[in-house]
C-alpha cells in the first residue's frame, strides 16, 4: 500500500506540473484512462485475498477520486489561463475606423422640401406637380397678369423661340390643379422655377412651393392660421408672424408674410437687417378672375394661395448664408446634410 | 419712390415721426424700403454773407473774403472757389464746426493769410455728389441762421416701394391721401390758383387717337428766362426726391410731377413746327430722343408730332428737336392723360423706364391736368418770369375714363376675411380713401375716385378695407378639418425612400441647372435635338438638358478639381426630350459614380480598392429596384449609346419595358473631359420606379438540394442567356440559380470562360432523391452543350 500512496503522490505532482490542457488530458489518460496506472491497480485486485479486496478497492477508488479532483481543479485553472491568453491576444484597437461603404445623403433643399410637404400633408394638403416649361396662359394670363403689365416685366422670364417659357413661379400649378380637380381642393406644389437673374442672392434656377386651398368658406383668417402654424412647425420656434399688404395679380387681397427673425428672435440682427422681421412668403385670397379662369364659381367658392422660396427656408433653417452653395454641388457642402 | 417727410407734411398733418410713418405706410401696403436723412451729420455751418472778396496776395486761385454772420466783427475766410464774390450768401463753417465725415474746422493760415472758417460747397456738406464752387444761397437767406435750420436739413426721406397697381401713390399728394386715410385729416397742399392769360397765343392740338389720349391740356409761355437759377428750396426738394436740377422749366415740370403725379413735357416753341397731333406711329418712322438715341417706331407706339414729324414718344420721352434749352424763351407745356394700355410695355423696348412712363403705365389721374398745368405755370413764372397764354384743353369727352361703381356685400366681406368689421368702420375707411359710398341693404355701393385704377371688383374693395383696418386686426382662425381620407397609392414610392436607398449606398444628391452647355451636351448626345432658350443667361447655360448626365458630369468634374477622389452623385429632376416640335418633360433619376469602389479604409481586399465599374453600379440599381419590387423581371440588355463604352453599356428593362440606361463613359470622353477615373452613369425614368405590392407565395417545407456546375462557354455568351436556358431545362424544381465564380486563364482556352453555377432544387410535395437531381443536372448539361457548345469542368 505504500506503493499506492506514492503513486498518488506522483500523479498529483504530474497533474500540477501540466502546463496546458493537452498535457493535462494526456496525464488523465495515463493515470485514469482505460489502461491508466490507477485503473490497472483496480485490475490487480483480483490477485488479492478476498478478505482484503473491499478495503483495497476502497483505497484505490479513493486514490482515483483524489487524482480526478486534482485534474478537474487543474483543468479549471488551465482553461481560465487559456481564455485569458486568447483575450490578451485578441485585443484590437477599437478606435480604428469601421469598415464598409460610407453614407451619402439628400440635398439640403430636398430635405427641407420633403419636410415642408410632410407638414402640409398633415394639414390635409395633397402634393401636386406641373411642368417646368409652361405657356403664357398658365404662367401669366390665367393668373390675371395683363399683357405687357409691369408685373410681368418684374419676372425676368426665360423664353423659348416658340413663345413658351420656363415657369417663373410655381403658381401655374394652381391653375392646373383647379382645372383638373375642381373645388374644393387643397394642394401644395413644390418645384424648380426659373428667372433670368444671377448674382449673390439670385440663382437662375431656384425652388418654390405653392399652396392653394379652395372651399366654400375659406378665409383670410384661415390663411393666417395655416401660414403661422406652418412657420412655427417648420422652424420649431414660437415665432411671430405678420402680414403686410402687397400686390400680386392673382390674389386680392394680397400680402407679404414676415416672420420674426429666427436668429435674433425679433431683437434685430444682421440677417434681418435690424428690423426683427424676415420676409418669407407671399400670399393672398385667390383673385376672382383666377377662379373663373380655372372654371371655379367665384360666388360659391373662395380660396387662399401662398408661395414660398424653399431655398430661403432651407438657408434659414440650416444657417446657410450663400444661396449659390445649393447649386455648386460641392461634396464638402452637401455632406453636411446627410442625416436622414 | 422717395418722399421727403417735410414735403409730405406740407400736404397733410402727419401725427407720427418719419419712422412711425414708414411703419404705418408699410403695414398699409406702401412698403418702406429705406429711411434716410436728408443730409449727413454736420454742425456749425451758418448762413454767411460775403462782404468783400479780394484776390489772395500770394495765390492767384485763392480769395480772401470778409464774411459776416450778423454778429460781431466780420470773419476773414480764405476761399478757393471761383464764385466767391461780394454780396453772395453762402454756407460758412465757423471755427469748431464739424463737417460730414468728422472734419473739424479750425482757425488756419493759408499762404500766410488767416482763415477763421471755411466756405462750403454742396459736396462738402453731403448735399450733392459733385458741385462747382461754394453753395449759392438766395439773397433773402437769413444771415447767421444755422444752415440746417434754414434748409430744413433735419428731414427724413422715406423710400417707398410702390407696387405696380398703385400708380396713384407715385406722388406726394398720393402718399398724403394714404396718410389721410390712415390718420384722418384733410389734404392741405398749395391751392391750384387759376391764372389769367396775358396773351392769346397757343398751339393747336389734335387728338387723332382719342382712346389712347383723350385729354391734352396745353399752355404757351412767352418771355421766360430759362437761365434763371432755380431756387434752393425747389432744388433741395428735387434732390431729396432723387431728381437732378437742370433748368427752371425742366425743374418745374419734374417738381409738379413729383408733387401731383402728373408728368408733363415742355417744347421749345421756336423749334415746334405747326400744330400738334397725337397719333400712333406709322411703320418705318423714327424719332431722335432727348438722350440722343434714335428710336425706331412700331405702329402701336403713340407719338406727339408736329408738321415736321414726331417730336416725342407720348408719355415716355420727348424728342431732341424741340427740347428746351438755355436759350429757350417760349415754351409750350403739354399736360396730357395717356391711357395705360396705350403705353404699357413700350418704354422697355428701348430699355427705358422714365418717371413719366412709370406713372402713365400705372395710371395718372384723368382729371388732374388743369391743376398740374396751373401749378407749373405759377412756379415757372416765379422763377423765370414769362407771360402765359390761355389754358387750352383738347378733349374727347366720349373717351374720358370713367370709374364704374362697385358693390361691396357685407356677407362677402365677412366670408373672405373671416372676421366682422363694423359697418361704420367700412364706410369711413372707404370714404377716407376718397370713394363715394352709398348704403345698400346688403352692403355698400362704392364709386372709386378717378385716380384709382385698381378698384374694379368687390375683392378690390375688401382689400382696401382690410389694409387700412390692418391685416393685424384679422385674427387667425383654424379651418374646419377635412374628414375625407386622402389617397395614398401603395404603388407610388416615396421620393424620400428612393433617394435614401441610394444614399445608404454612398450617393449624395445634387441639384444641377436644367439648362446646360450645348457644346458638352452635343459631345455626349451627338445629333439629339435640344430645346434652346431665346434669352439664356449665359452661353454655357443655353439649352435644356436632354439628360441629367451633362450636369452630373460637370458636377463630378468640379469635385474632382476640388481633389475628390471618390465621387458618387445622384439627381432627381426633369429632362427635356425634343421630338419635332413637341417637348416631353420626363421625371428622371440619374447618377454618376467614379473613383475607388469603396471609401479608402484599412483592411480592404485588393479588388475592393479598384475603381468602380459597371457591375458595381449595376448592383446599386439592383438594390434600388429590389426595394421596389420583390420579383421584378429586371434585365440589362447590351446596347450601344452615343456616350457610353460600347462594350459596357446596357438598356435597363423592367418586365420587358425599357426604363433607363447604365454604362461606363466612353473612353474618348473620359479623356476629353479629363476624368481621373472612368465614371459609371445611370439614368432611370422615375415613373417606372413603381412599387410592386408584395403578394404571399407558399414556402416549401421540403429540403433543398444543391448541385454546382462549372460550365465553359465562349466569351460572347451572356450570363443572362445561360441562366435562361438552365431555368428552362431544369423545370419548376429549380428554386434558385447562383453564379459564384467566373474564371479565365490557365486550363481554359483563349476566348472562353468558366462560369460556376449553383443550382438549387426543391419540390413542394416530396424530398428529391439523388436520382431526381442527377437526371435534371444531366439534362441541363446536355442542353448547354448543344446550345452553347459548352464543356463541363469536373
Amino acid at each position: 500500500m505504500q506503493e499506492l500512496s506514492s503513486l498518488v503522490e506522483r500523479a498529483l505532482a504530474e497533474v500540477a506540473a501540466c502546463a496546458g490542457l493537452a498535457a493535462l488530458d494526456e496525464a488523465r489518460v495515463r493515470w485514469l484512462g482505460k489502461k491508466g496506472t490507477l485503473t490497472e491497480q483496480l485490475k490487480s485486485l483480483g490477485s488479492l485475498p478476498a478478505a482484503e479486496r473491499p478495503a483495497a478497492g476502497l483505497r484505490i477508488n479513493d486514490a482515483k477520486t483524489r487524482v480526478q479532483a486534482a485534474i478537474e481543479a487543474r483543468r479549471e485553472v488551465l482553461t481560465r489561463e487559456e481564455i485569458e491568453r486568447t483575450l490578451a491576444a485578441g485585443k484590437i484597437d477599437v478606435s480604428l475606423p469601421g469598415r464598409g461603404e460610407g453614407r451619402g445623403g439628400l440635398h439640403p433643399v430636398t430635405k427641407a422640401r420633403l419636410r415642408i410637404e410632410a407638414l402640409f400633408q398633415r394639414a390635409g394638403f395633397e402634393v401636386a406637380t406641373g411642368p417646368e416649361i409652361e405657356d403664357d396662359f398658365h404662367n401669366f394670363e390665367a393668373l390675371n397678369f395683363p399683357l405687357n403689365h409691369p408685373a410681368r416685366a418684374m419676372h425676368d422670364t426665360f423664353y423659348f423661340p416658340d413663345g413658351k417659357l420656363l415657369r417663373t413661379h410655381t403658381s401655374p400649378v394652381q391653375i392646373r390643379a383647379m382645372l383638373e380637380r375642381g373645388a374644393p381642393l387643397a394642394v401644395v406644389a413644390p418645384g424648380r422655377v426659373y428667372r433670368c437673374d444671377s448674382d449673390m442672392t439670385h440663382s437662375p434656377m431656384f425652388h418654390q412651393i405653392e399652396g392653394l386651398k379652395v372651399g366654400e368658406a375659406v378665409s383670410f383668417a384661415n390663411m393666417k392660421a395655416m401660414l403661422h402654424g406652418f412657420l412655427q412647425a417648420f422652424f420649431e420656434q414660437d415665432l411671430a408672424m405678420r402680414l403686410r399688404p402687397s400686390y400680386f395679380p392673382f390674389t386680392e387681397p394680397s400680402a407679404e408674410v414676415d416672420m420674426s427673425c429666427v436668429f435674433c428672435g425679433g431683437k434685430g440682427c444682421r440677417t434681418c437687417k435690424h428690423t426683427g422681421w424676415l420676409e418669407i412668403a407671399g400670399c393672398g385670397m385667390v383673385h376672382p378672375n383666377v377662379l373663373m379662369a380655372s372654371g371655379i364659381d367665384a360666388e360659391r367658392y373662395s380660396g387662399y394661395a401662398f408661395g414660398m422660396g424653399i431655398d430661403r427656408l432651407t438657408m434659414l433653417r440650416y444657417g446657410v448664408n450663400d444661396l449659390r452653395l445649393f447649386f455648386e454641388n460641392d461634396l464638402r457642402f452637401l455632406e453636411q446634410f446627410r442625416t436622414l | 419712390m422717395k418722399v421727403p417727410y417735410s414735403w409730405l407734411t406740407e400736404w397733410i398733418a402727419v401725427p407720427w415721426d418719419a419712422a412711425v410713418l414708414g411703419e404705418r405706410l408699410t403695414m398699409a401696403g406702401l412698403e418702406l424700403e429705406a429711411l434716410e436723412p436728408a443730409a449727413p451729420e454736420f454742425s456749425g455751418v451758418l448762413v454767411g454773407e460775403i462782404l468783400s472778396a479780394e484776390k489772395h496776395p500770394q495765390a492767384d486761385t485763392l480769395r480772401v473774403c470778409r464774411v459776416t454772420t450778423g454778429q460781431g466783427e466780420p470773419l476773414q475766410i480764405v476761399c478757393g472757389a471761383a464764385n466767391a464774390r461780394a454780396g453772395l450768401k453762402s454756407a460758412l463753417a465757423v471755427v469748431g464746426a464739424v463737417l460730414p465725415g468728422g472734419l473739424k474746422i479750425k482757425a488756419a493760415k493759408l499762404r500766410g493769410s488767416e482763415s477763421a472758417g471755411m466756405l462750403c460747397s454742396a459736396k462738402e456738406l453731403g448735399l450733392a455728389d459733385s458741385s462747382e464752387g461754394i453753395v449759392e444761397l438766395p439773397a433773402d437767406a437769413p444771415v447767421g441762421a444755422a444752415l440746417r435750420d434754414y434748409l430744413r436739413l433735419d428731414d427724413a426721406i422715406l423710400d417707398l416701394n410702390v407696387t405696380p397697381n398703385r400708380g396713384d401713390a407715385l406722388s406726394i399728394i398720393g402718399v398724403a391721401r394714404e396718410v389721410a386715410a390712415l390718420a384722418g385729416g384733410k389734404l392741405s397742399g398749395p391751392a391750384a390758383r387759376p391764372f389769367a392769360a396775358a396773351h392769346s397765343g397757343t398751339v393747336a392740338v389734335h387728338l387723332d387717337a382719342p382712346a389712347a389720349c383723350p385729354r391734352f391740356a396745353g399752355c404757351l409761355l412767352r418771355g421766360i428766362d430759362n437761365t434763371a437759377p432755380t431756387p434752393i428750396w425747389l432744388r433741395e426738394r428735387l434732390r431729396r426726391a432723387g431728381v437732378r436740377s437742370i433748368s427752371p422749366v425742366v425743374d418745374v415740370t419734374n417738381y409738379v410731377m413729383l408733387e401731383l403725379g402728373q408728368p408733363m413735357h415742355a417744347y421749345d416753341l421756336a423749334r415746334l413746327d405747326g400744330a400738334i397731333h397725337v397719333r400712333f406711329a406709322q411703320s418705318g418712322e423714327a424719332v431722335t430722343l432727348l438722350d440722343g438715341r434714335i428710336a425706331q417706331l412700331k405702329p402701336d407706339v403713340l407719338l406727339i408730332t408736329d408738321s415736321s414729324g414726331p417730336v416725342g414718344i407720348a408719355g415716355i420721352m420727348g424728342g431732341a428737336r424741340t427740347a428746351v434749352g438755355a436759350k429757350t424763351t417760349e415754351v409750350f407745356l403739354e399736360v396730357a392723360y395717356f391711357a395705360p394700355e396705350a403705353l404699357i410695355g413700350r418704354a422697355l423696348r428701348w430699355g427705358l423706364t422714365t418717371d413719366a412712363s412709370q406713372r402713365f403705365e400705372r395710371g395718372v389721374d384723368p382729371s388732374g391736368q388743369e391743376r398740374a398745368l396751373a401749378r407749373a405755370i405759377e412756379l415757372i413764372q416765379i422763377i423765370a418770369g414769362g407771360a402765359a397764354g390761355p389754358l387750352t384743353v383738347a378733349e374727347s369727352e366720349s373717351h374720358r375714363p370713367v370709374r364704374l361703381p362697385v358693390t361691396l356685400r357685407r356677407a362677402q366681406l365677412v366670408r373672405l376675411l373671416g372676421t366682422e368689421i363694423d359697418d361704420e368702420r367700412v364706410r369711413g375707411t372707404l370714404e377716407a380713401l376718397g370713394m363715394r359710398v352709398a348704403m345698400l341693404p346688403e352692403g355698400w355701393r362704392v364709386e372709386p375716385p378717378l385716380y384709382r385704377f385698381d378698384i374694379t371688383l368687390e375683392a378690390d374693395l375688401i382689400e382696401e378695407v382690410a389694409r387700412i383696418v390692418g391685416y393685424g386686426a384679422i385674427g387667425e382662425r383654424d379651418a374646419l378639418a377635412a374628414e375625407r381620407v386622402r389617397a395614398l397609392p401603395e404603388s407610388v414610392p416615396s421620393e424620400h425612400r428612393v433617394l435614401e436607398v441610394l444614399a445608404t449606398r454612398g450617393y449624395q444628391e445634387a441639384v444641377t441647372y436644367a439648362f446646360v452647355d450645348p457644346q458638352l451636351q452635343q459631345q455626349l448626345f451627338a445629333g439629339v435635338p435640344a430645346l434652346a432658350l431665346a434669352n439664356p443667361i449665359a452661353s454655357d447655360l443655353s439649352v435644356m438638358r436632354v439628360s441629367l448626365w451633362p450636369g452630373l458630369l460637370r458636377a463630378a468634374l468640379e469635385n474632382q478639381r476640388r481633389q475628390r477622389d471618390r465621387i458618387r452623385l445622384i439627381e432627381h429632376g426633369a429632362r427635356f426630350e425634343q421630338r419635332e416640335s413637341v417637348t416631353r418633360e420626363i421625371d428622371t433619376l440619374a447618377g454618376i459614380a467614379c473613383g475607388p469602389r469603396m471609401p479608402e479604409q484599412w483592411g480592404l481586399p485588393r479588388a475592393m480598392r479598384d475603381p468602380v465599374d459597371f457591375v458595381d453600379v449595376k448592383g446599386d440599381l439592383e438594390a434600388l429596384l429590389a426595394s421596389l419590387s420583390v420579383h421584378a423581371e429586371l434585365r440589362f440588355e447590351p446596347q450601344e449609346h452615343s456616350c457610353l463604352h460600347p462594350g459596357r453599356a446596357a438598356r435597363v428593362l423592367r418586365a420587358g419595358r425599357p426604363i433607363g440606361w447604365i454604362g461606363e463613359l466612353h473612353p474618348s470622353l473620359v479623356r476629353v473631359l479629363d476624368f481621373a477615373h472612368t465614371p459609371v452613369l445611370f439614368e432611370l425614368d422615375w415613373a417606372e420606379l413603381a412599387l410592386d405590392r408584395p403578394a404571399y407565395r407558399e414556402i416549401s417545407r421540403q429540403p433543398q438540394v444543391r448541385r454546382d456546375l462549372a460550365v465553359v462557354v465562349d466569351e460572347s455568351v451572356p450570363l443572362s442567356r445561360l441562366a435562361e436556358r438552365v431555368a428552362l431545362v431544369a423545370s419548376s424544381l429549380l428554386r434558385d440559380l447562383r453564379v459564384f465564380d467566373i474564371y479565365r486563364g490557365p486550363g481554359i482556352e483563349e476566348g472562353r470562360k468558366s462560369v460556376a453555377l449553383g443550382l438549387i432544387f426543391q419540390d413542394f410535395s416530396r424530398t428529391l432523391t439523388d436520382d431526381d437531381v442527377a437526371r435534371l443536372v444531366a439534362a441541363v448539361v446536355v442542353d448547354l452543350r448543344a446550345t452553347f457548345n459548352a464543356t463541363i469542368r469536373e
